[in-house]
C-alpha cells in the first residue's frame, strides 16, 4: 500500500488505477494510503454534474474536458452509473460519449457503479475524488444520474454544480420535480439545437424568478450554513449567487465558453469573501458527521449479536416493547457491559 | 471489503455494429459484474487505455469482421506496453479453428463462437480471476 502511495504521488497511471479500485472495494489498509495522501490534497476544483438520464451529461464533460485541456488544466473524470438492485452489476457506459479524450495524458477517465447504499456511494466518491486530486490533476468533473439523493449527495464534495436540462424530455421541466434546482450553481440546457430548448431556458428562468424567495432561502441553506454566518453581514448582494442558465451543444461544443465563464465566475465568487474556505468547512462537517455515524453504528453491532436483534424485532412485531424503546433498551445494555 | 469483477467490453476495428458486444456486456451485468462498454470502433491504444484507468480484470473483444488476427496480436502489444501483462484477453466472433490455435498461443484461452452460453464465458473469467489474484 505504502509503495502504491508513492508510485501515485510520482504520476503513474496504473498506481491511480489500482487506489480507485481499492477505495470502491474497502480493501483493508487503504485507509491507511487515504490518510497518506490527505497532506496533498485540496488543490483540485471539483465540479459536479448531474440530470436526468439522457440530458447529454457525458457529452457535455467530453466537451467541458476538451474545453479546460485547450486552456492547459488537466481532468479527472468520475463518470457514475447505477448498479442493477438485482444482480448487483452494471454497465457503465459514459466512455462512449468520451472518445473525443483518449490518448492524451492530462486526462484520466474512471466509470464507477453506485454498488450498495447510497451512503456508500457518497464516501466513495468523497475518496476517489482526493485519489485523483493527490495524484495532482487540476479539474475534476463527477457525472452522476440525477435520480434523487444521489446527487445531493455528490453535490456535498463539488464546489461547483452543474444541473443539465434538455428540451423534449417530458413537459415540464425536468427540475421541478426533482427539486433540484436548489443545488445547482449553474443551469444547462444542453441539445439547445433541438426545438423547445428556448421554452426550456424560459421555464427555468421563471422558476428561479418566481420561487425567488423560496428559491434563495433553500440556496442559503445548500450552500452551507455559510452565508448565515459570514456573508450577510458584510455584503449580502455579493454574496448571493443566482445561477446563470447557460446554452449549450454538447455534440458540437457549442455554447461551451460561455458554460466555461459561468463556472470561472462561479469560482471567482466563492473565492471572495472567503466563501470558498467556508464552504469547504460545511463540506468537512458534514463528511464528519457521516463518518461519525457510520463508525457509532458498526462499533456498536459489533458488540451485539444478530440474536439479540432478532429477539428485538420480534418483540417490536409482537407490540411487547416499541422501536424507540428497543433503541434505549440495546443502549443501555451496552452501557451496562461497558 | 467488497470486491467486483470489472470487466471491459470494447468494439475494436471498422465494421458498424455492435450488436454482439451488446448482448454480451447485459448477459455480464447479469452475471453480477461491471461491465465498461465503451462502443464502436475502438483503437487498440483505446483499448489499452481504458483497461488501464478502469483497472478491469478482464478485457473482452468482440469481433464479426474476420480481423482478429490483425487485431488481437496489436491489442495485446499496447495492453502490454501500458503494463496490463496479468490481463487477459478474450475474444468474441466467429474464429476458425486455425486461428483459435494461434489466438491461444498469444496467450487468448478464452475464445467465444456465436452462440456460447454465458455460463461459459462466466466460468472463464471466474477462474482467470482466480488465476490472477494466485
Ligand atoms: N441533438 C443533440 N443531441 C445531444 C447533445 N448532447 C448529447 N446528445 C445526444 O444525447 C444522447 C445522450 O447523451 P449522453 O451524453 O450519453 O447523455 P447522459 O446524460 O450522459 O446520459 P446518461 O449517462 O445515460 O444519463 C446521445 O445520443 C448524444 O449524442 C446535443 O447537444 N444535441
Ligand atoms: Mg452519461
Amino acid at each position: 500500500m505504502e509503495a502504491l502511495v508513492q508510485r501515485l504521488l510520482q504520476g503513474e497511471r496504473r498506481a491511480l488505477a489500482r487506489l480507485l479500485t481499492y477505495v470502491e472495494n474497502e480493501v483493508e489498509g487503504v485507509e491507511a494510503a487515504l490518510a497518506a495522501l490527505f497532506p496533498h490534497t485540496g488543490k483540485a476544483w471539483v465540479i459536479g454534474i448531474t440530470g436526468a438520464p439522457g440530458t447529454g451529461k457525458s457529452s457535455l464533460v467530453n466537451a467541458l474536458a476538451k474545453a479546460f485541456r485547450e486552456r492547459e488544466k488537466t481532468i479527472a473524470i468520475i463518470a457514475v452509473d447505477p448498479t442493477s438492485p438485482f444482480t448487483g452489476g452494471a454497465i457503465l457506459g459514459d466512455r462512449i460519449r468520451m472518445r473525443d479524450l483518449s490518448g492524451d495524458d492530462g486526462v484520466f477517465i474512471r466509470s464507477m457503479a453506485t454498488r450498495g447504499s447510497l451512503g456508500g456511494l457518497a464516501r466513495a466518491t468523497r475518496d476517489a475524488i482526493r485519489v485523483m486530486d493527490a495524484a495532482g490533476f487540476d479539474i475534476i468533473l463527477v457525472e452522476t444520474v440525477g435520480a434523487g439523493q444521489s446527487e445531493v449527495d455528490i453535490v456535498r464534495t463539488a464546489h461547483t454544480t452543474l444541473v443539465v436540462e434538455a428540451p423534449g424530455l417530458g413537459d415540464d421541466v425536468q427540475a421541478i420535480k426533482a427539486g433540484i434546482l436548489e443545488i445547482a450553481d449553474v443551469l444547462v440546457v444542453n441539445k439547445a439545437d433541438r426545438p423547445g430548448a428556448l421554452n426550456t431556458v424560459k421555464s427555468l428562468n421563471a422558476m428561479l424568478r418566481m420561487g425567488h424567495p423560496a428559491s434563495r432561502t433553500q440556496l442559503v441553506a445548500h450552500h452551507g450554513r455559510l452565508l448565515e454566518v459570514e456573508a450577510l453581514t458584510s455584503n449580502t448582494h455579493e454574496a448571493m449567487w443566482i445561477p446563470p442558465i447557460v446554452q449549450t451543444v454538447a455534440i458540437e461544443g457549442k455554447g461551451i465558453d460561455k458554460l466555461l465563464d459561468a463556472i470561472h465566475k462561479h469560482r471567482e465568487h466563492l473565492q471572495q469573501d472567503n466563501l470558498f474556505a467556508a464552504l469547504e468547512r460545511t463540506h468537512i462537517e458534514v463528511e464528519l458527521y457521516e463518518r461519525l455515524r457510520e463508525a457509532l453504528l458498526a462499533n456498536l453491532l459489533r458488540n451485539i449479536s444478530q440474536d439479540a436483534i432478532q429477539t428485538l424485532i420480534q418483540r417490536i412485531q409482537t407490540r411487547e416493547l416499541d422501536p424507540q424503546g428497543a433503541v434505549q433498551e440495546l443502549l443501555q445494555t451496552q452501557q451496562m457491559k461497558a | 471489503m467488497n470486491r467486483k469483477i470489472r470487466v471491459l467490453i470494447a468494439k475494436p476495428g471498422l465494421d458498424g455494429h455492435d450488436r454482439g458486444a451488446k448482448v454480451i456486456a447485459r448477459a455480464l451485468r447479469d452475471a453480477g459484474y461491471e461491465v465498461i462498454y465503451t462502443g464502436l470502433r475502438q483503437t487498440p491504444i483505446m483499448i489499452a487505455e481504458a483497461a488501464l484507468q478502469e483497472d478491469v480484470d478482464v478485457v473482452g473483444l468482440s469481433i464479426l469482421s474476420g480481423a482478429h488476427m490483425a487485431l488481437v496480436p496489436r491489442i495485446r502489444e499496447e495492453m502490454d506496453k501500458a503494463g496490463l501483462q496479468d490481463v487477459p484477453i478474450m475474444v468474441g466472433g466467429i474464429i476458425p479453428d486455425e486461428d483459435r490455435a494461434a489466438l491461444q498461443e498469444m496467450g487468448v484461452h478464452g475464445i467465444f463462437g456465436p452462440g456460447t452460453l454465458t455460463e461459459e464465458i462466466v466460468e472463464y473469467i471466474e477462474n482467470a480471476v482466480k488465476a490472477q489474484s494466485e
